[in-house]
C-alpha cells in the first residue's frame, strides 16, 4: 500500500502527459463536468450571498422581538378564515403593557400614509408611525441629531415628530430641521430628532418615514385604526415563554373560548427566515438535479472517452505489462487519468461558477467571499464522477492480456 | 540450470478442436547460453517464447525459471517475474511512442519502485551502454530504426534480467543496421547475459551457440554450433 502511495505522483505525471497529448479531446471530455459544476457552484455562490444579505437584513427584526397582529405574515392555506378577524386595539396594547412580565419593551404601532410639508417643500405618501418612546427599542432606531420621543411627549400627546433621514433630506434642503415645525396633513408638528440613516433593504428605503406620539395621532385621526404591537425580550431564549404569555393575555382580553383557535397572530422573524430557507432549499434542489444530470452526462462522456483511450492504447498497456506492470498499476494509471480530467473540469467549474455567482450578486450589490464549501463541493463532485466513470475502463485495461495487447495494431 | 521445461504443452481450444501449439516439449537452458529458436510460422516458436517470457501460461507440464516454478503463478506474479528476470526485445521495438528514450528505458524501474533519481541515473547509464547517451530526450519517431532497437535493448537490460528474449530483433531493420544490433547482442552474451533469440533467418541464428528447431509444436532438432 505504501508503495502504491509513493508512486501516486508518478501516475499523476503519466496522466497529465496523456491528457496533454490530447488537449482538445481532454477539454471536450471534461466539458460536461465543467458545465455541471459551474451550474451548481453558480447557484451555490448566489444563494450563499443572498443568505448573508437576507439574514443580515432580517436580523434588523431582532431575534427577541415578536409582533401581535391581526394576520400572520405568511398565510398558508385558507385566506378566508383570517378575513373576519378584528383589529388589534389600543385596549389590548394597554392590557399587554399591564400584564406582561417577560416583555422588556412593548410598543404599539399605527401605520398610515400622509403628505408632509415644510414651507414650499412637500412630500407625499410618507409612512407615519404613531407609537411611543418604546419604539426606539422595539425597532432599534437611534437619533442622529436631536432626540427620540420621550415619555412626557407620549403622556401629554405633544405635537412632536422624529424623522427618518430621507424625509429630512427631502423637506429641509439647507436648514437644520431640529425645532422647525412641519405639517402632517393640516396639523403642525415640531421636529425633535432625525434618525440615523439605515440604507435600503430589498430595494426599499428604510429611512422614509416619520414617527409621532400615538396619543396625538389618535386625537387627530380617531382611535379606530388597527394596531400592531411589538414586544421585545432582551433574552432571546425567553421568546417562546414570552409568546405563551402574550397569547394568554390576548386570549383573556379577547375572551377566546378554551379550545377555540386564536383570533390574532403572533409574528416573528423566524417566519420570514423559515420561508426564505424553504424557497432557497427548493431552488437549490432543482439546480442540484439539473447539475447532477449534467454531471451524469459528463461522467458518461468521460467513461466513453476512457474506453476509446484504453482501446487506442492497448499496445501501450501490453508494453507496460510486458515490462512488469501489475494489474493494479494499470488500473491506477487509467483511473487517475479519468479523475484528473474530471477534476480539471471541476476546478474550471468552480472558478467559472464562482465568477458567475459573484456577477449575479454584484447586480444586487452584494459582495461575497469564495467559500471553502463551494470548492469542496465542486472538487468532491468532479472527483467522484471521475472515479465512477473511470473505474470500468481502467478495470478493463488492467485485465487486458499482455500477448494480445502487444500484437494489437 | 536457468530454465527447466518438462513435458510442456500449450493447447488452444478453437471451435471445439484442441490445437497443440506446443506438444510435450522438454528444454533446458543454462546460464549464459546463447540460444536461437527457429521454425516456420505456426511451428510454435512464438508460443514457446511467450511461455519462457512469462507472458503466457502453459497448459500442461512444468516450467522452472531460475529455481522457481512459475507454472502455477497468476498474472500479477508473472508480471513481477517479467520485471525482474526477463528483458524483452521485440521485432517492432514496442516503445511508448509519446515517451522519450530515457523514459522508455526507465519504464521497468517504475514498476519495481525505484526512486526517480536512481531511475534516471540507471536509464542514462543503460543508454550510454548502447551508445545513445545523446538521444535520451528524443521520442521514438525522432530516432532511426536501429536507434529504436537500441533503446529497446537498453530497456531490456535495465533490471539486469536473467534472460534476454529477442523476438526477431532484426526483422524490421535493414541488413547493415541489423548486423549492428546483432553485434550488440553478441557483446551482451560475452559480458555474461543469457540470450534467447527467435528468428527464421539462418544467418541471424548463426550468431548463437545452440539452435533448436521447432515444427508442429515439437522440437525436431537441438544442435550446438561453433
Amino acid at each position: 500500500m505504501r508503495y502504491t502511495f509513493s508512486r501516486f505522483n508518478e501516475y499523476l505525471v503519466m496522466a497529465w502527459d496523456a491528457l496533454k497529448n490530447h488537449k482538445m479531446r481532454s477539454l471536450l471530455t471534461t466539458l460536461g463536468i465543467l458545465i455541471g459544476v459551474t451550474t451548481i457552484i453558480t447557484i451555490w455562490t448566489t444563494i450563499q450571498g443572498l443568505n448573508q444579505y437576507v439574514y443580515s437584513k432580517l436580523s434588523g427584526i431582532g431575534a427577541g422581538t415578536i409582533y401581535v397582529e391581526k394576520n400572520p405574515w405568511i398565510i398558508k392555506g385558507d385566506y378566508w378564515k383570517y378575513r373576519n378577524r378584528k383589529n388589534i386595539t389600543y385596549k389590548e396594547y394597554r392590557a399587554l403593557k399591564k400584564y406582561s412580565t417577560l416583555a422588556d419593551h412593548i410598543a404599539p404601532e399605527v401605520l398610515s400614509l400622509k403628505n408632509l410639508s415644510y414651507g414650499n417643500e412637500e412630500v407625499k405618501d410618507i409612512y407615519v408611525i404613531a407609537t411611543t418612546e418604546q419604539y426606539a427599542f422595539t425597532a432599534g432606531l437611534f437619533p442622529e441629531t436631536g432626540r427620540f420621543l420621550t415619555e412626557p411627549d407620549i403622556r401629554s400627546s405633544r405635537f412632536v415628530c422624529v424623522m427618518g433621514a430621507e424625509v429630512a433630506e427631502k423637506l429641509f434642503k439647507n436648514e437644520n430641521p431640529i425645532g422647525r415645525k412641519i405639517k402632517i396633513g393640516s396639523d403642525r408638528y415640531r421636529v425633535v430628532g432625525i434618525l440615523e440613516k439605515r440604507g435600503s433593504a430589498f430595494g426599499q428605503s428604510m429611512d422614509s418615514f416619520i414617527i409621532v406620539p400615538i396619543g396625538t395621532f389618535r386625537r387627530v385621526y380617531g382611535g379606530h385604526r388597527g394596531l400592531r404591537i411589538a414586544l421585545v425580550t432582551n433574552n432571546p431564549d425567553k421568546i417562546e415563554e414570552l409568546k405563551d404569555e402574550v397569547r394568554g393575555i390576548m386570549r383573556r382580553v379577547r375572551k377566546v373560548a378554551p379550545g377555540a383557535a386564536d383570533n390574532f397572530s403572533i409574528n416573528q422573524q423566524d417566519m420570514l427566515t423559515d420561508l426564505y430557507a424553504q424557497l432557497t432549499t427548493t431552488l437549490f434542489a432543482i439546480v442540484f438535479i439539473i447539475g447532477g444530470i449534467s454531471l451524469l452526462v459528463g461522467g458518461i462522456g468521460i467513461m466513453n472517452i476512457m474506453l476509446v483511450s484504453v482501446t487506442e492504447r492497448t499496445r501501450e498497456i501490453g508494453i507496460r505489462k510486458a515490462v512488469g506492470a501489475k494489474r493494479k498499476y494499470i488500473l491506477l494509471q487509467f483511473l487517475i487519468e479519468a479523475i484528473l480530467v474530471s477534476s480539471i473540469g471541476g476546478l474550471l467549474g468552480i472558478v467559472l461558477g464562482y465568477g458567475a455567482g459573484s456577477l449575479v450578486l454584484a447586480q444586487m450589490e452584494i459582495t461575497t467571499g469564495v467559500g471553502f464549501t463551494s470548492i469542496a463541493i465542486g472538487f468532491g463532485f468532479s472527483t467522484t464522477v471521475g472515479v465512477l466513470a473511470g473505474f470500468y475502463p481502467a478495470y478493463k485495461a488492467s485485465r487486458l492480456n499482455p500477448i494480445d495487447s502487444l500484437r494489437y495494431e | 540450470m536457468l530454465i527447466q521445461i518438462k513435458n510442456l504443452s500449450k493447447i488452444y481450444h478453437l471451435g471445439g478442436v484442441d490445437v497443440h501449439a506446443l506438444d510435450r516439449v522438454d528444454l533446458e537452458i543454462k546460464q549464459n547460453e546463447y540460444l536461437a529458436v527457429m521454425g516456420p510460422s505456426g511451428s510454435g516458436k512464438s508460443t514457446l517464447m511467450n511461455i519462457i517470457g512469462c507472458l503466457d501460461v502453459l497448459s500442461e507440464g512444468s516450467y522452472v525459471l531460475n529455481g522457481k516454478n512459475v507454472s502455477g503463478l497468476d498474472g500479477d506474479q508473472l508480471a513481477e517475474i517479467r520485471n525482474k528476470e526477463i528483458g524483452f526485445i521485440f521485432q517492432t521495438f514496442n516503445l511508448l511512442p509519446r515517451a522519450n528514450a530515457l523514459h522508455n528505458v526507465e519504464l521497468p524501474l517504475i514498476y519495481n519502485g525505484t526512486g526517480r533519481l536512481e531511475r534516471k541515473e540507471k536509464a542514462e547509464e543503460a543508454l550510454r551502454k548502447v551508445g545513445l547517451a545523446d538521444r535520451a530526450g528524443h521520442r521514438p519517431n525522432e530516432l532511426s530504426g536501429g536507434q529504436r532497437q537500441r533503446v529497446a535493448i537498453a530497456r531490456a537490460l535495465i533490471n539486469n534480467p536473467s534472460i534476454v528474449l529477442a523476438d526477431e530483433p532484426t526483422g524490421n531493420l535493414d541488413s547493415k543496421t541489423g548486423a549492428e544490433i546483432m553485434r550488440l547482442l553478441d557483446d551482451l552474451h560475452r559480458s555474461g547475459n543469457t540470450i534467447i533469440l527467435v528468428t527464421h533467418e539462418e544467418e541471424i541464428a548463426r550468431h548463437s551457440e545452440r539452435i533448436i528447431r521447432l515444427l508442429d509444436g515439437q522440437i525436431i532438432s537441438d544442435e550446438q554450433i561453433n
